[in-house]
């Protein structure tokens, strides 16, 4: 087991690396130049310069690489250019906002779905079965723009029911008074998906041999349900939501930006338009970690839930 | 060519011994199709995507919704089938609250210095006609904020958005199937090689990659395509990389290295066409996929250029119409959107059940 995780661990090396070079070039090579943003409009050609050189823009690229690299290393990614605030300040005042929206996506999501895509499955064939699917490939066909559009103007304008938009400085206030809005729709979105797929798990899962054999043996229909086919079941489920883990870093980027919740995402989408270098790169980085980490615990955690699963 | 008949009954007999009769060239499509008309809702859903399909071939050649830039409306024009008293409310306001202001106007010739000038600029303004079209107070589906016709604008939103979706999906494709075919064939150093790209395109927070994209490429339809084939090509590559891997061990693919097929051979000629049903199948989903994701891109201004529309373009514009009551738009966006999309998942679950029953059931 440690083997296993000290390898899987050296293993990550190769691909930071690559996202490192990846990130570092495409937007030095491609992106906007950041002294353009910076500058004011009828900034002088020595006023341009001297930003530049104060930007370290001037140095070699394998120079400007290495200081990438040491913040990387240190975790010190130095400061914003476009608001000079520092990046760790920057992360630990955007993420709380981040989080109190995509943490309870991500768990009313899992927790609402799966309850429904048992109880379809176990009925398949049924209408009741027919109906939810065709009701989810309907709510799949509508963009999630008009979810958040329509949504906003329902229950926040005509119905007056949650703020149109907002956010505070009280993590209560806006878990309860600001989130529920963006939640509940990101909810309603992401439900017919997921629904979806646990369904077909559960299908599967249904048709195994073991199903059978527990009926056969007397077990009650919630026994074999709950003990046996949920459980084996958990397996793809938490792959998926395990894979799902580095989007609530920056996954919500469009429910942030339409309800101006100061967010990761929304800060991400700034950074870009602005050439921020080292916003992108340590958000980028941060993702890219948190993508991997996730893996590993995802392969990790089948370990914990199906002891056939033999690590190597 | 000659070796067509061979390769066949080889791949039948190891993969579809039971499924039709080794002689039958066409076997795999000809049964997949006779399965597929089997589903009346995929054969519904087809007959849908055809329409469409039709459509956009009109609105494409120019047959249909040439002129949707003209401003054929009054500005925020309701739709016809409302009827008359949404008509005569908005026509009356409009007199009314410009007769209230005429008399209201303050006469100061005596202290404005240019007064002495008006005379001359009416004249030379006089010159010119400036020909006032007539607008139509009402539209069959409504009016945007210029006065466009909504309809006319939903018909060429289709067609770009479509169009755009399945570009994306082809170009996405052809990376994620030749990559997925190298890796899944040789391994070894080529398979790291391709898995490394893989999993660092896989690290890199989607959105990261589509903005630094559009900085390159500026705005249009091309780059939206290309933004969207070169960062979404990892689903197909996973899977064909699998397929490849599978197959490429399998005795019809052994019986032609002995026989002496070269790689490219085995891969292209041999292996491809076993696969070619899981490739299209995810090549469908993709499309869905991207027809979803330009909405969001266009929306982030990344997406078709100003001059253009599509579903997009036009659910964006909906957001400050909704405000206003001004729903047409966004239903007709919504609709043309949603009908397409639940046809084509239709049509794409009916080819993945026919041409793969083992797959029938996931998503």
């Amino acid at each position: 087991m440690f083997a296993y995780l000290l390898r899987r661990l050296w293993q990550m090396i190769p691909t930071l690396l690559g996202v490192v070079l990846l990130v570092f070039f495409l937007f030095r090579k491609f992106g906007v130049d950041p002294v353009q943003t910076l500058a004011s409009l009828n900034a002088t050609p020595r006023e341009i310069a001297e930003i530049r050189a104060q930007l370290g823009l001037n140095e070699p690229w394998w120079y400007q690489l290495a200081v990438f690299a040491k913040g990387i290393v240190t975790f010190d990614w130095g400061r914003s250019w476009a608001t000079h605030e520092t990046i760790a300040h920057l992360m630990a005042t955007r993420l709380p906002a981040t989080l109190t929206v995509t943490l309870p996506i991500l768990v009313l999501d899992t927790l609402i779905a799966i309850p429904i895509a048992l109880g379809v499955a176990y009925v398949r064939g049924s209408l009741t079965d027919r109906a939810i699917m065709v009701g989810t490939t309907v709510a799949l066909s509508i963009s999630f723009l008009v979810y958040v559009i329509v949504g906003q103007y329902l229950f926040g304008f005509q119905l007056g029911w949650f703020p149109v938009q907002g956010w505070s400085d009280s993590t209560w206030t806006n878990l309860v008074v600001y989130a529920p809005l963006p939640v509940l729709l990101a909810v309603l979105v992401g439900l017919s998906p997921q629904t979806r797929l646990y369904r077909s798990f559960f299908l599967d899962e249904l048709g195994h041999d073991y199903v059978r054999t527990a009926r056969a043996k007397g077990l009650t229909e919630p026994a074999v349900l709950f003990g046996h086919v949920l459980r084996n079941a958990l397996i793809p489920i938490l792959t998926n939501v395990g894979l799902g883990l580095p989007g609530i870093l920056i996954g919500s980027f469009l429910i942030e930006v339409y309800f101006s919740i100061p967010g990761i995402g929304r800060e991400v989408l700034l950074a870009v338009n602005r050439s921020d270098y080292p916003v992108i790169q340590a958000v980028t980085i941060y993702v890219a970690m948190l993508t991997m980490v996730a893996n590993l615990v995802v392969d990790v955690s089948y370990r914990a839930v199906d002891p056939r699963v033999v690590l190597r | 060519m000659s070796e067509m008949p061979d390769f066949v009954s080889t791949s039948l007999v190891s993969t579809l011994a039971d499924m039709a009769p080794p002689r039958r060239a066409a076997g795999v499509w000809r049964s997949a199709w006779r399965r597929f008309r089997r589903d009346g809702v995929g054969v519904v859903a087809l007959a849908v995507v055809a329409a469409y399909a039709v459509l956009i071939a009109c609105t494409g050649s120019g047959l249909v919704a040439r002129h949707w830039q003209d401003e054929v409306g009054v500005p925020d024009a309701p739709p016809s089938f409302l009827g008359a008293p949404a008509r005569a409310t908005a026509g009356a306001a409009a007199p009314a609250s410009a007769a209230a202001a005429a008399p209201a106007a303050l006469d100061i010739a005596d202290v404005d210095p240019l007064a002495p000038r008006y005379k001359e600029w009416n004249e030379r303004a006089a010159q010119y006609h400036a020909q006032a079209r007539p607008v139509a107070a009402s539209l069959p589906f409504g009016g945007d904020r210029l006065g466009r016709d909504v309809l006319s604008k939903a018909l060429k939103g289709t067609q770009i958005s479509v169009s755009v979706g399945v570009l994306a999906a082809i170009v996405a494709t052809l990376i994620g199937a030749t990559l997925g075919a190298l890796a899944g064939f040789f391994g070894g150093r080529v398979g790291d090689l391709v898995e490394w790209v893989y999993n660092v395109l896989t690290a890199v927070p989607e959105i990261l990659l589509f903005f630094a994209f559009a900085a390159v490429f500026g705005r249009g339809i091309s780059t939206l395509v290309l933004i969207m084939g070169l960062t979404g090509w990892t689903g197909q590559y996973r899977q064909v990389r699998a397929e490849f891997i599978k197959h490429s061990r399998r005795e019809y693919v052994r019986a032609a290295e002995a026989i002496g097929a070269s790689a490219g051979a085995r891969m292209f000629r041999h292996i491809l066409p076993n696969v070619s049903h899981v490739i299209l199948v995810r090549m469908s989903l993709m499309v869905v996929g991207f027809i979803k994701a330009e909405v969001i891109l266009s929306y982030l201004a990344l997406g078709v250029a100003t001059d253009q529309v599509s579903w997009g373009t036009m659910l964006a514009e909906s957001q400050n119409e909704l405000v206003l009551g001004h729903w047409w738009q966004l239903a007709a966006a919504t609709i043309a959107m949603a009908v397409f999309v639940t046809a084509f998942s239709l049509m794409a679950d009916a080819w993945r059940d026919a041409l793969d029953p083992k797959l029938r059931g996931q998503r």
